[in-house]
């Protein structure tokens, strides 16, 4: 699979409070909760994401709350794949889960700026940076395990599955 | 080589004789619950896989304990699904208002976790079992659903780092601050993915309500779980309370560890972790000083008995400075009995702090106490990132139950010493 859009960087240590504040958890419902995606980071970054775009993070991105709507409000907001150099674990399941794909890598935060557009390829692990002359960066390939999880279409057809073995 | 208890635990539930750190293992699990967050995204994705009944209705649990009581009609609706999926299918272990209490705290003093168990919760401070000497982690609904439909989840085996805290704490010096300074060291991603074993001489002399206090938060640390050996204070605790028959599971002396990492405890003074990262950690009289509006005492790491009475020790014939809100919550209503019996909840209304029913309101800036603009709190909660208790621009300083009193008798960041007098102990 491979997403291309334009970049958004935002720093370290970002929590799930400022990527869904839990005063809007009233509501599973995907849009409502984009509506106020990463409002008390970056009032105005929720009106820059197109349909497509990438986000590049630092370091342990998507720490604390184990709020599942957290990954569901940054899809809902158009984003297709986020890039971090790491990922808080439960951020990282979840994201997994609702179909958000998250691709691990060390170069892209300190590389990417604001708007650049990207070439994201899952499979090879890459992120190419076309504004800037095409700078490749290179980070960890999906594990196999949740590439399995990936193909098999998610969490609800990998329980059906094992429902059906059984 | 040896293995340590957390690889001990998820080999007996993956049905392997041994594991290790980073190997994926599909692992049964003993008890699942969700709160009225998690829960509706469960039941929808839970009911998206096509699954009939969930694998035991014994070992399923609904808490309502996040928005409740309700505080507008969306909330009131979250809770509503629940509550539905509940009557159909049956399920015996559902906390409604008025039974609920905070989940963590709730389920653990119910008896539905034990040593030796797998306990997967919907809820990131799951890992606060792990005092228990349970493998216990926080997942995200889809997870849950999963599991409950399969009585199963696929995990990958963490790398355990052992904490052993050395000496004796001095005065005012809690469970709450070992685990802040520990992650004031390590960051808040140092243990990620990782599990923290906490061990040594000082944790000997905790209660159990400290105990949790510091398995509660090694979410904060980033890791997977937070996990203590049981002793017979362990046992002495879990017994009573145990619903199901459990195995008391120990670290191998020769098992491999990560790494290995000794704190001098008996050095520790009371610490805050300061805005806005429970890893901004620095000792209280560093902070000292600082004007505050409202202190919070409760939540799932630090709403128990012991806390209570901490702080209604500072606060006996004391009053809340007048420019200063004090804001108890008990995390159970059996804590709540508990303090009334022993005259705390009166000693906190003479002293002109608000009492009120159990949730985790505050904590999440969700109802109960929200922060207005530029608004400081000193909150014995777990969190105190951007916004998280309300304003953007309010700060929420982390702290143990007696700061958080001696703070609202003077309106200003206080060590309780400052208050009581320095050789009074805790």
């Amino acid at each position: 699979m491979v997403v291309r859009g334009a970049a958004h960087v935002v720093g370290h240590h970002i929590d799930t409070d400022v990527i869904i504040p839990a005063r809007y958890l009233v509501t599973a419902e995907p849009a409502a909760l984009a509506a106020h995606v990463f409002e008390d980071l970056d009032p105005s970054l929720r009106a820059r994401l197109a349909p497509g775009d990438v986000l590049v993070a630092g370091e342990n991105f998507g720490q604390g709350s184990s709020r599942e709507h957290a990954p569901i409000a940054i899809k809902a907001a158009g984003i297709a794949a986020v890039v971090a150099i790491s990922f808080a674990r439960i951020f990282y399941r979840n994201a997994f889960n609702v179909g958000l794909p998250l691709l691990e890598c060390r170069e892209a935060h300190a590389g990417v700026r604001e708007g650049d557009v990207l070439e994201v390829d899952f499979a090879a692990g890459t992120i190419r940076n076309i504004t800037r002359g095409g700078a490749l960066y290179q980070g960890q390939p999906i594990p196999a395990f949740m590439q399995r999880l990936v193909d098999a279409g998610g969490i609800v057809p990998y329980v059906r599955a094992q429902l059906g073995s059984r | 080589m040896g293995l340590t208890i957390t690889e001990k635990i998820l080999a007996a539930h993956a049905g392997v004789p041994s594991v290790r750190p980073g190997e994926i293992i599909d692992c049964r699990v003993d008890f699942v619950f969700a709160n009225d967050i998690t829960a509706p995204l469960a039941i929808q994705e839970f009911e998206k896989m096509g699954v009939a009944r969930v694998f035991d209705p014994d070992r399923v649990a609904f808490v309502l304990d996040h928005y409740v009581p309700n505080k507008d009609i969306a909330s009131a609706n979250q809770c509503k699904i629940t509550r539905e999926f509940v009557r159909r299918h049956a399920l015996p272990h559902f906390y409604d208002i008025g039974r609920a209490g905070i989940a963590h705290v709730l389920l653990a003093e119910e008896g539905f976790v034990g040593p030796g168990d797998v306990f997967i919760g919907a809820d990131s401070h799951t890992c606060n079992h792990g005092a228990l000497g349970a493998f216990a982690t926080g997942v995200g609904s889809s997870d849950l659903a999963a599991a409950m439909a399969l009585g199963r989840l696929w995990l990958r085996v963490p790398e355990t780092v052992r904490y052993e805290f050395r000496g004796r704490l001095r005065p005012w010096v809690t469970g709450k601050d070992l685990i802040l300074a520990v992650i004031g060291r390590i960051g808040v991603d140092g243990a990620r993915y990782g599990a923290m074993e906490f061990a040594g001489e000082t944790l000997r002399d905790l209660t159990m309500d400290e105990r949790f206090s510091i398995t509660n938060m090694a979410i904060e640390a980033g890791a997977k779980n937070g996990i203590m050996e049981p002793d017979e204070r362990t046992l002495e605790w879990i017994t009573p309370r145990a619903r199901r028959p459990f195995t008391v599971v120990r670290s191998d002396p020769d098992a491999a560890y990560a790494d290995v990492r000794t704190i001098d405890a008996g050095a520790l003074e009371p610490v805050v972790a300061a805005p806005a990262s429970p890893g901004n950690v620095v000792p209280v009289r560093e902070a000292a000083g600082v004007r505050v509006d409202q202190c919070f005492i409760g939540t799932c790491t630090n709403g128990r008995i012991e806390d209570l009475r901490t702080a209604a020790r500072i606060l006996a014939g004391r009053t809340v400075h007048r420019d200063t809100r004090l804001l108890v919550i008990p995390a159970t209503p059996a804590i709540y009995r508990q303090a009334m019996a022993e005259g705390l909840i009166q000693i906190f209304l003479e002293a002109g702090a608000a009492v009120s029913t159990s949730t985790c309101g505050p904590c999440i800036g969700g109802h109960m106490g929200v922060l207005a603009e530029g608004e400081v709190c000193v909150s014995t909660s777990s969190r105190n990132f951007v916004g998280r208790m309300g304003h953007k621009t309010a700060q929420v300083y982390l702290a143990n139950a007696a700061v958080a009193a001696a703070t609202a008798v003077t309106g200003h960041l206080t060590h309780p010493a400052d208050v009581m007098g320095a050789l009074v102990g805790a």
